[in-house]
C-alpha cells in the first residue's frame, strides 16, 4: 500500500532579497496512515517550511509530493485550497479562532468552505465540539475560553471535515503544561482512531508523546526514529480542566 | 464591520453624497414642476403676435409702438394656416370697476370666447359669454378671481349682479378660476374680460382699422405655428428683407429656456452629487485596505482551512458592498430629512422621485463594487504562509 504521505527529493529555496534562502536541500519521508509524527530542529532548520510542504501551503521548488496518491506538486492555487479543506486539518500556535465568533461556528468555517448546507454544517460542528470535550461550549466566543479550550475548538476545526491528516504548528507552545498533556492526549486519540497526525516542535518533551521523531538540520533529515509514545496522562491528583 | 463607531465614520461619506443627491434632486425636482406649472397655466404652445416696431427718422420704437396688425390679418391666421388652432385678439386697458358698495382698478380686456380656450382657463363659477354676445356686443363681463374677491368679498357669488366699468354697468355673467401668478409675477386674476365689440364700442371709443392690443394664438406646434404666421404676416404686410413690423413671442421657447437652465443646476448638482460619492467610495477603500491588513490573519487561516481567493475576494467585496449601501440607506433617509426640513423653513416645493431613490441605492451598491474590488482582490491573493506569519 502507497504511504499517505510521500515527498521525495523536496526542495525549496527562498529569495529573500539578494539572497537566497534554501530551506530545505533534499528531503525524502514517508508518512502512514494513523502515525503520530513529530517533527523537530532548531529554528533555521526548514521544519516550518516543510510542515508548509505537506500542509499545501506552499509548492516545492524541486521534487515531488504525493498526498493521498495525489501529486499535488503541480496543483492550482484553488485546488490546493481544496486538498487543504478536504484532506487537511491545521492546529496552530497562537488558536487562530475568529474572535467574536462563537465556538460552533469557528468549526462550522471548513464546512462552510466546502460548501456544505446550514443543518449539517451544524450537526458536523456540534459532534465534533463534542469529540474534544466541548459540547456544552459551543455559544462561547474564544475570549471566554481559556488557552486550552481554544486550542481544542481549533482541534475540532481541524476535525470537522473529517480529514486524513491534522497537522499542528507547535500546539502546545501557549499552553501550560497540564493543558499541553490534555491536547498530546487528543493527538494520540486521533492516531488510534486513523487519522495521521504530523506535529512541529522544539521542545523534546512534546515529542516524547508521538510515535515517531523527525529531526531536520540545515534543511536536511537527520534523523528519523520510531518509539514507544509516552502515555500522555494527567499525574495523579490533578484533573482535566 | 465589527468596529461599529469605524464602519458608520466610513459610510459617512456615502450618507453625505447619497443625501446630497436625494435633497438637490428633490429641491430641484419641485422647483421644476412649479416652474412647469406656472407656464402650463399660461396655456400651452401659446404665441403671442405683437404690433410695432417701426422706424421713423431713425428711431426704432419698441414693440407696440404703432398700431401694425389689422383685423384682417387676423382673420388670415384665422382662416390660411392649417398650422393655427386658435387665434384671438386681445385689447387692454387699466380701468376701476365699481360694484355697489366697493371699487377696484384692474385691466379691462376685450377678447372672444377661444381666449379662454387657448389659456386653457375654465369658470369657477356662470358661463363665459359666447360667440352670439361678441356678434351682438352685449355688456356682460367675467370676472377674475381677484376682481370677484375686491368687489364682493372672498366666497361671494357675483354671477348675476352688476358692475360699472366707464359708468357703463355690465352683468356679471362668470367668474373665472383661479390661476395664480404668471412665471413673471403677474397676478393672473386680477382682470375682467368682456366680449371684444363691446370693448371696442364703449372702452376703446369706436371702431378701428389696427388692432390696438395684442393677438394670442395657439399653435398645432408652436414652431411650426411661429413660422407659418410670420411667413403670412410678411407677405400681407410686403415686407422684403428689413425689419418685420410685427414681433412674435413664443412662450415655449421662454418654457424650454427656463428648463435649459434648471437642467444645467442639475446636471452641476449632479457632478457634486459625483465627487462627494467618489469621496464616500475612497473613503471605503481606505476602510477596507485598513480591514485587510488588520486581519491578514485571518484571512491566512481561513485560506489554511480552505478557503479559495474567490471565497476571500467576495467576503470582503460583500463587506464593502453592505457598508456602502448601508451608507446610501442612510443617506437617502438624511437627504428626504434634509429636504423636508428645507420645505418647511423655506417653504420651497420639494418632488421626491421612486426613481432617483432607485437609482442611488443601486449606485451605492455599485460604488462599493467599484472601490472594494481592489481591497478584496488584494486580500484573495494574499500569500497564506506570509498572511499566518503576519503579527
Amino acid at each position: 500500500m502507497a504511504p499517505l504521505i510521500a515527498l521525495e527529493d523536496v526542495a525549496k529555496t527562498y529569495r529573500m532579497g539578494d539572497v537566497e534562502v534554501r530551506a530545505l536541500r533534499g528531503v525524502s519521508l514517508s508518512i502512514e496512515k494513523g502515525e503520530f509524527v513529530a517533527i523537530m530542529g532548531q529554528s533555521g532548520s526548514g521544519k516550518s517550511t516543510l510542515m508548509n510542504v505537506i500542509g499545501c501551503l506552499d509548492r516545492p521548488t524541486a521534487g515531488r509530493y504525493w498526498l493521498d496518491r495525489l501529486e499535488v506538486s503541480a496543483l492550482s492555487r484553488d485546488q490546493l485550497a481544496g486538498i487543504r479543506n478536504r484532506t487537511l486539518g491545521f492546529v496552530f500556535q497562537s488558536f487562530n479562532l475568529l474572535s467574536r465568533t462563537s465556538a460552533l461556528e469557528n468549526v462550522e468555517l471548513p464546512l462552510l468552505y466546502a460548501g456544505i448546507g446550514r443543518q449539517q454544517r451544524h450537526a458536523q460542528a456540534r459532534a465534533s465540539l463534542e469529540r474534544v470535550g466541548l459540547g456544552d461550549r459551543m455559544d462561547h466566543t474564544p475570549s471566554q475560553l481559556s488557552g486550552g479550550q481554544q486550542q481544542r475548538v481549533a482541534i475540532a476545526r481541524a476535525l470537522v471535515n473529517g480529514p486524513r491528516v491534522v497537522l499542528a504548528d507547535e500546539p502546545t507552545g501557549n499552553l501550560d503544561s497540564r493543558t499541553s498533556i490534555e491536547v498530546m492526549a487528543l493527538f494520540q486519540e486521533l492516531g488510534r482512531s486513523g487519522i495521521t497526525v504530523v506535529l512541529v516542535t522544539h521542545e523534546p518533551d512534546v515529542s516524547t508523546y508521538a510515535g515517531r521523531v523527525v529531526v531536520l538540520k540545515d534543511g536536511r533529515l537527520q534523523s528519523d526514529r520510531r518509539q514507544n509514545p509516552a502515555p500522555a496522562i494527567l499525574p495523579p491528583g490533578e484533573e482535566a480542566a | 464591520m465589527r468596529n461599529k463607531l469605524r464602519s458608520f465614520l466610513t459610510t459617512l461619506g456615502m450618507i453625505f453624497g447619497v443625501g446630497a443627491v436625494i435633497a438637490t434632486v428633490a429641491i430641484g425636482e419641485g422647483a421644476r414642476s412649479a416652474v412647469e406649472a406656472a407656464f402650463a397655466s399660461m396655456g400651452t404652445n401659446l404665441l403671442v403676435v405683437l404690433p410695432g416696431t417701426t422706424t421713423s427718422g431713425g428711431v426704432r420704437g419698441g414693440s407696440g409702438t404703432q398700431p401694425t396688425l389689422t383685423w384682417d390679418d387676423l382673420k388670415a391666421i384665422r382662416t390660411e394656416l392649417p398650422s393655427v388652432r386658435y387665434a384671438v385678439a386681445v385689447l387692454r386697458s387699466g380701468s376701476q370697476v365699481i360694484s355697489e358698495d366697493a371699487n377696484w382698478t384692474t385691466q379691462v380686456q376685450g377678447t372672444e370666447p377661444d381666449f379662454f380656450e387657448i389659456r386653457n382657463w375654465p369658470m369657477l363659477m356662470g358661463t363665459r359669454f359666447t360667440q352670439s354676445d361678441v356678434d351682438a356686443g352685449t355688456k356682460v363681463v367675467v370676472l377674475g378671481a381677484t376682481v370677484a374677491d375686491k368687489l364682493f368679498g372672498p366666497n361671494a357669488n357675483p354671477v348675476g349682479q352688476v358692475v360699472r366699468i366707464r359708468n357703463i354697468p355690465f352683468q356679471v355673467v362668470a367668474v373665472a378660476g383661479r390661476k395664480g401668478q404668471s412665471p413673471f409675477g403677474q397676478d393672473y386674476d386680477d382682470a375682467v374680460f368682456i366680449p371684444l365689440t363691446t370693448y371696442m364700442a364703449k372702452v376703446q371709443g369706436g371702431l378701428q382699422k389696427f388692432i390696438a392690443g395684442q393677438i394670442l394664438i395657439t399653435g398645432v406646434t408652436a414652431a411650426r405655428a411661429e413660422t407659418d404666421v410670420t411667413a403670412l404676416l410678411r407677405d400681407r404686410h410686403n415686407l422684403k428683407g428689413g425689419d418685420d413690423d410685427f414681433s412674435i413671442r413664443n412662450l415655449a421657447e421662454v418654457a424650454s429656456a427656463q428648463e435649459e437652465s434648471s437642467r444645467t443646476v442639475s446636471l452641476l448638482l449632479a457632478i457634486v452629487a459625483g465627487v462627494s460619492l467618489l469621496v464616500g467610495g475612497i473613503g471605503i477603500m481606505n476602510i477596507m485596505l485598513v480591514s485587510v491588513t488588520e486581519r491578514t490573519r485571518e484571512i491566512g487561516t481561513r485560506m489554511a482551512i480552505g478557503a479559495r481567493g474567490m471565497d476571500i475576494l467576495m467576503q470582503f467585496l460583500v463587506e464593502a458592498v453592505t457598508l456602502a449601501t448601508l451608507g446610501g440607506l442612510l443617506g437617502i433617509a438624511f437627504g428626504v430629512l434634509t429636504a423636508r426640513w428645507m420645505t418647511s423653513l423655506f417653504h420651497w416645493p420639494v418632488l421626491f422621485r421612486a426613481d432617483v431613490i432607485l437609482v442611488s441605492v443601486v449606485f451605492s451598491a455599485l460604488v462599493g463594487v467599484a472601490f472594494g474590488l481592489y481591497p478584496a482582490q488584494k486580500a484573495s491573493r494574499l500569500d497564506p504562509i506570509e498572511a499566518l506569519r503576519f503579527e
